[in-house]
């Protein structure tokens, strides 16, 4: 699967929290370059659905594919193609920063030197702190430096701007927008819709 | 994977229901007069065995409830494996069916297995012989089973995680029934196999064979009835219960 | 990448062992305790087993079982670690969703358990086999018997573990499963030390624990990995 010519369709999706519907009916299609935003009230089924499309967990009815492939058959290596951003951050407070960075770098296959993304991300001033250390928006700082390693063209992120200071806001943005640009596509679950909105983005309200 | 219609057809609820409420009359009935044959031939008609006298008319009873026992776990493994693979609900009803009858089954066979080894062996049970212990690990697999699904409040959930079990525990069933080839145990060796002529005289094998008939038959009768219950319980809610239900009403 | 998904997992769990070290070292105490405990609940005239058997004989044979029991238990205390820590800041999920194959990473963490609550306890039960007068025999013995026995009471606590990893009393399921799972190696692990503490050969019980451990190990994964999948859902 080339990463070029990836898309995400969905299509006739239903999904259900034990006996309750939660979505049904829902399709439709990303491309490369293209952002969904993902409003609702809290518990509609926002995290479900990014979790699904992720490949965490079946859709009761309907099918996701990425680049034609299902999501939940994909080849361990097509498996980097996508990225989630969960609200744990899968991090692991016992390690330090760069010891958490490294780790999913290996895990990923990424031979890059992290010096790069920590720069960028302003967090190699603390490199070396072990997270238990981090006030919570450095550590969704040290979140994206993970979402951002292994070059992922699908994004799913949940509430990507909770506990960041406006400066913080304001560099997802601009990662998101490069991503964007760099003809990746992204969906975003989110209270703040207005901030991260741009023309030609899906509005998918639950 | 694509899968025959027929296989579709025992997807379906409402097919397996109808085919449960009319099969399952006529396996009770049989069930029940086999078992009420095979228990006067057992106990009246069939003469006394020369080494244990009376005593071994057990053997009409307990060797059967074993059998059934490790035919339920083989069931419900193989139908929760079907449901966690295929996705297949109705498979995870014919393994919680199954589970509770198994684990009866399984009990009984210990305790008629303990009332038997009082007389014979001396003692009613023996720590470390590997047949009475893995058949006590199944009876706790049985268990095991219900109570991991009692544990999780969503019954997809349960089905899914439980199947995991189900299907670890399957090692279990040969164990048990090579335990005495492999082991120096206490317990006699299998009765029946099967590629040798088998070792009872046919006075005593005809009414031992019915007796298998007959318990397998109710198993699967019990088995069925409890589907039904299980299709009603999950099933609540769905179109075709609805008329159903109006259906039979009026 | 499955061997180097395999490193990476063992590194760092052992590394996260490290830094958390009442999580190994609390079992590790509780054995300890427990197996030092038990000879002070016990007067001495009622060590002797049978006639003729001096207490000695009886100090021994509870001293086997005791430090069977207590290895098994101990096991069973470190069963939180092993998925709950994962799951609770959400690294599982990152795992399942990444390239590295879902058996190397259960592989990973199975050795790194291992290593930290395993391997501690087989160095440790030789003192405690002095503590019940074993023989030199009996205490090497143990010792081997624990080394091939551990790693599958590693693979079924595991399996325990993963089962139960999103349910709030796992004790029932633990009880019932698990404990009865690990009861034949129990009694093939005793049976083998008391067999070396007569002078005889254990090649039998240690045959039967080998088959039991080479069974656990290479089956046991595939359904854990399933179980770790199945509770993401």
């Amino acid at each position: 699967m080339t990463a070029s010519v990836l898309s995400l369709e969905l299509s006739e999706l239903e999904l259900k929290r034990g006996d309750r519907l939660l979505v049904s009916g829902l399709s439709f299609s990303l491309r490369p370059g293209q952002l969904a935003l993902v409003t609702g009230p809290n518990g509609c089924g926002k995290t479900t659905l990014l979790r699904t499309i992720a490949g965490l967990a079946r859709p009761a009815a309907g099918s996701i594919r990425l680049g034609g492939q299902l999501v939940t058959k994909l080849e361990p290596i097509d498996r980097g193609h996508i990225a989630y951003q969960a609200h744990l951050e899968g991090l692991k407070k016992d390690l330090t920063v760069r010891e958490n960075i490294l780790f999913f770098m290996e895990i990923r296959g990424v031979s890059d030197s992290e010096h790069e993304v920590m720069q960028e991300l302003g967090i190699e001033a603390y490199a070396d702190r072990s997270l238990r250390q981090l006030s919570a928006g450095q550590k969704r700082r040290v979140a994206l430096a993970v979402l951002k390693l292994g070059g992922a063209k699908l994004w799913l992120l949940d509430e990507p701007l909770t506990n960041l200071d406006p400066e913080g806001r304001e560099l997802v943005s601009g990662w998101l927008n490069q991503h964007l640009a760099d003809q990746g596509m992204a969906i975003v679950a989110t209270h703040l819709a207005a901030e991260l909105k741009r023309p030609g983005s899906l509005l998918v309200e639950l | 994977m694509k899968l025959p219609l027929w296989f579709h057809r025992f997807g379906s609820p409402p097919y397996v229901y109808g085919l449960a409420n009319s099969v399952a009359p006529w396996l009770g009935g049989a069930g029940l007069i086999l078992v009420a044959i095979g228990s006067y031939l057992g106990l009246a008609v069939a003469p006394p065995d020369y080494l244990q006298g009376d005593v071994y008319r057990i053997i009409y009873i307990h060797p059967q409830t074993a059998y059934v026992g490790m035919m339920a776990y083989t069931l419900m493994a193989v139908s929760a494996g079907i449901g966690f693979i295929w996705h297949i609900k109705l498979a995870h009803a014919v393994a919680v069916s199954a589970a509770p009858i198994g684990a009866s089954f399984t009990f009984c066979a210990l305790v008629t297995g303990a009332i038997w080894g009082r007389p014979t062996w001396g003692t009613y049970w023996e720590w470390g012989d590997p047949r009475l212990m893995f058949e006590l690990l199944l009876l706790f697999l049985f268990l095991g089973y219900l109570a991991l699904r009692a544990s999780f409040d969503e019954r997809d959930k349960a089905d899914r995680v439980s199947a995991v079990l189900a299907f670890v525990g399957i090692v279990n069933v040969p164990i048990i029934h090579y335990s005495v080839l492999w082991w120096n145990t206490l317990h006699q060796g299998p009765t029946i196999s099967r590629l040798d002529a088998p070792a009872m005289d046919t006075a005593m094998l005809v009414p031992f064979l019915i007796m298998v008939a007959g318990f397998t038959a109710v198993f699967y009768w019990l088995l069925l009835r409890r589907l039904q219950g299980e299709i009603l319980e999950r099933e609540q809610g769905t179109r075709w219960l609805r008329d159903f239900v109006r259906g039979t009403a009026a | 990448m499955a061997g180097s998904a395999f490193l990476s997992i063992l590194r760092r769990d052992l590394r996260l062992a490290f830094r958390r070290v009442s999580e190994w070292a609390n079992p590790l105490l509780f054995f300890t305790a427990v197996a030092g405990m038990f000879p002070l609940a016990l007067s001495p005239d009622r060590l002797a087993m049978s006639p003729g058997e001096g207490e000695l004989y009886g100090l021994q044979s509870l001293g086997i079982g005791v430090l069977w029991m207590a290895a098994l238990l101990s096991s069973l205390m470190g069963l939180d670690r092993l998925f709950l820590n994962d799951a609770d800041d959400g690294s599982m999920e990152q795992l399942v969703l990444s390239p590295a194959p879902l058996l190397s990473i259960v592989y990973g963490k199975l050795a790194a358990h291992w290593l930290v609550s395993a391997l501690p306890l087989i160095l440790l039960v030789p003192v405690f086999g002095l503590v019940y007068q074993l023989t030199a025999d009996a205490i090497a013995m143990l010792a081997f018997a624990l080394f091939l026995a551990t790693p599958a009471l590693t693979v079924l606590v595991a399996i325990g573990a993963a089962l139960t990893v999103n349910v709030r009393s796992a004790a029932a399921v633990i009880g019932l499963v698990v404990l009865p799972l690990c009861a034949p190696i129990l009694i093939y692990g005793a049976r083998a030390t008391a067999l070396a503490l007569d002078a005889e050969s254990a090649a039998q019980p240690l045959y039967l624990i080998a088959s039991f451990t080479f069974l656990a190990v290479s089956l046991g994964p595939i359904a854990i990995a399933a179980a770790v999948r199945v509770g993401l859902e």
